[in-house]
């Protein structure tokens, strides 16, 4: 069977006002991979996770998004959540008085709503949380607080892993999903995401630290400098980041 | 314009000496009533000159044709607009006024026992005014406020509760006022006295409502006394026509250790301006100010407080949020007053406001007066659209526009409407609030 591509991004250039981030950026990502991307801070990582998700204000002025087949960034961003892109976000933002199973159900039910099959209840969604909270050893009364309000970085962290649990996408962006979390967590988070993965579903790890794709083993890992890939390579390529550090594989 | 502003005072000051002689009321009240249309004569309709009217400005309610509303004979409009509203599900005593008229045949006043009771007004004030006669004016004073001196010269009636030492009211007493008002000018004048004694506890919950829609002006005044120790939750509700003048007092004492909420939902009228004095006269006691305005078109809610600290170690604690859409306005101003011997006062005031459109506006004004030194007083204030980066993570999540955007509007109502701690009142305030954003195309992007 020949890959399917999930994620085709041809030649990108994309940035704000007049400041360009992205610079010729392409990467494509096949159904059942997992691809880390690294890079100095201010490379551009979190702006293509942005551009992908749909946030405002990044003007897009070459090069294409594939998503699925379709042009990825025709679509508003509720339209790309419900066809199955998933960003976890470097800063989840709190959102006071939205309480968090509220949100949860009425995100996975709107995605539901759009591949024709019929809500959940509440019972039905509550076992189904209760399911998925065991995945992530989630404390439990996270859900009854508001969204992210309060939460301790490493909850937002593993609560944003979490809606990924219920969600279920078909293309998950983790932006650092790392920082914050210590290193038992860091495990259970990254266990997690690994039973999350499908055949039919991939993975962009967007992450500083090797640390990480010790538990999250990536099939490629690219390095990202001045808004493009200037390197690829398989999970050695990480290590060789770790040993060397950034300047000697940009100076190759 | 003052000139007219003038020729309102004076068409009200002659309504009062014509209609004097009229009502059923005790000898003692009517000295109290002169005193209410001479205070009010003396001070006029207040102007935008007047520090506590900077942002509000009265002078369509002074150039009103006044003429005071009368006792209408109740039709099924009425009974209809109960029926159709929220309040209908809400259990407890039910008080009903119909242009400032009890109207017997509407209300319900269950059997209640511990010596508690739940009157009208004016029939109290006709058989047994002794209790009224001690309380009535002693916490809405008619300095510094017109509108409760006109209220004092005028009322028709009102609730009258009294919960005796140690009593607890189980279910909330509703306090609905429907005016069926049919004419530009017509003067609605309710009155209410709460008093809830030592150790007592009672939910009130007041709703102005209307059944149809022309400029007509309500001024109402309700008192509140809180003994010692006594807890107290007074729910008031205005949504009245949108061509409509809200104006209301709400005045209280509250005893040493009391714990009394005040909240104030404000839906409907074209100025509507609620007036909420304090007066914390016992040690250690708890008050929250909370309040919660919708405003769209033109139309403008103020809310003005004065929270007194004269005792210590008491804690106000005041939250005020408005949405704003269209050209309307939102006036807070906060006035605390903690006196020399109020030390460990803990004052908080917090304000915010959420703009749908740009031509809404929000004024906010806080005000201190401080004279202990070892005291907490905060206020914050925001004035902003919906939060973009919100708004993003829900979308991200599969949420429309629309929907994300309610969700917050709903959560930044639910702030204010969470602190409403009697069940069913709470349940009725979210749904009709809920109901009344989703029914606003604006929040719908239309
Ligand atoms: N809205 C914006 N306005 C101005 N500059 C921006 C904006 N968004 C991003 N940038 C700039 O673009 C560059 C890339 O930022 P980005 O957040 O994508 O970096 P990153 O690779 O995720 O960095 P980090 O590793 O620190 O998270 C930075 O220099 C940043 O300051
Ligand atoms: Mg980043």
């Amino acid at each position: 069977m020949s890959k399917q591509p999930i994620l085709e991004i041809k030649n990108l250039h994309a940035g704000v006002e007049n400041k360009k981030i992205l610079k010729g950026f392409s990467l494509t990502i096949n159904a059942g991979e997992v691809h880390a991307l690294m890079g100095l801070n201010g490379s551009g990582k979190s702006t293509l996770a942005a551009i992908l998700a749909g946030r405002d204000g990044y003007e897009v002025t070459e090069g294409t998004v594939t998503y699925l087949g379709k042009d990825l960034l025709e679509l508003d961003p509720e339209e790309r959540a419900r066809e199955g892109v998933f960003l976890a976000f470097q800063y989840p933002v709190e959102i006071p008085g939205v309480n968090s199973t509220y949100f949860l159900k009425a995100a996975l039910n709107e995605i539901r709503k759009h591949h024709g099959l019929q809500e959940l209840d509440a019972i039905e969604f509550l076992a189904l949380v209760k399911d998925k909270i065991k995945l992530l050893d989630l404390n439990e009364d996270l859900l009854k607080r508001s969204v992210n309000e309060g939460f301790s970085g490493g909850e937002k962290k593993r609560a944003e892993i979490f809606q990924m649990a219920v969600l279920e996408p078909k293309l998950a962006i983790l932006d650092e999903t790392d920082s914050g979390l210590d290193i038992d967590a860091l495990k259970i988070v990254s266990s997690g995401v690994n039973k999350l993965r499908r055949p039919d579903s991939c993975q962009l790890v967007i992450t500083h630290y090797q640390r990480l794709l010790n538990h999250i083993i990536p099939d490629f890992v690219h390095v990202m400098a001045d808004g493009r890939i200037v390197k690829s390579g398989g999970k050695e390529l990480a290590l060789e980041l770790e040993a060397n550090g950034y300047e000697a594989i940009l100076k190759q | 314009m003052t000139l007219k502003a003038n020729i309102g005072t004076e068409s009200l000051v002659k309504i009062f000496s014509q209609s004097e002689a009229a009502s059923l009321q005790p000898r003692w009240l009517a000295p109290v009533r002169k005193a209410g249309i001479a205070s009010f004569a003396a001070l006029g309709f207040p102007k935008l000159s007047d520090e506590d009217w900077r942002f509000t400005n009265v002078s369509s309610i002074a150039q009103l044709p006044f003429t005071l509303a009368t006792q209408v004979a109740v039709n099924g409009a009425e009974s209809k607009l109960i029926a159709e509203s929220v309040f209908d599900k809400l259990p407890g005593h039910r008080l009903v006024f119909v242009n400032g008229f009890f109207c017997a045949k509407l209300s319900n006043i269950k059997p209640v026992s511990g010596g508690v009771r739940i009157e009208n007004l004016s029939a109290t004030l006709a058989n047994d005014s002794a209790l009224i006669e001690k309380h009535l004016g002693k916490y809405a004073h008619t300095a510094n406020n017109t509108f409760a001196s006109l209220n004092q010269a005028f009322f028709t009636d009102g609730a009258f509760i009294f919960v005796p030492k140690g009593v607890e009211v189980a279910e909330p007493v509703q306090l609905i006022y429907i005016s069926s008002a049919k004419q530009i000018g017509e003067t609605i004048l309710p009155r209410n006295l709460i008093i809830a004694e030592a150790n007592s506890k009672l939910t009130v919950v007041e709703s102005y409502l209307s059944t149809g829609n022309v400029a007509y002006f309500t001024n109402a005044v309700t008192e509140i006394f809180a003994g010692d120790n006594a807890n107290v939750e007074h729910v008031k509700l205005q949504d009245e026509a949108t061509d409509a003048y809200h104006i209301a007092t709400i005045a209280g004492e509250f005893g040493r250790a009391s714990n009394v909420s005040v909240h104030s939902i404000a839906l409907g009228a074209k100025i509507s301006r609620n007036n909420i004095r304090t007066n914390l006269a016992g040690e250690g006691l708890e008050c929250i100010l909370n309040g919660l305005y919708l405003t769209k078109d033109e139309q403008l809610a103020d809310h003005h407080m004065i929270v007194e600290h004269a005792q210590p170690h008491c804690a106000s604690h005041e939250y005020f949020n408005g949405i704003l859409d269209d050209k309307s306005k939102g006036v807070f101003h906060g006035r605390i007053l903690v006196r020399e011997i109020a030390q460990k006062t803990d004052a908080k005031q917090t304000n915010k406001n959420l703009l749908l459109s740009d031509d809404a506006t929000a004024d906010t004004k806080p005000q201190l007066e401080i004279y202990a030194d070892d005291v907490k007083c905060t206020h914050g204030a925001t004035i902003g659209q919906l939060n973009a980066e919100s708004i993003f993570y829900l979308r991200s999540r599969g949420m429309s526009l629309d929907t994300a955007k309610q969700m917050l509007i709903h959560a930044f109502a639910g702030e204010i409407i969470e602190r409403i701690k009697c069940e069913p009142a709470r349940e009725v305030i979210d749904k009709l609030v809920w109901d009344r954003l989703e029914a606003h195309p604006h929040l719908l992007g239309k």
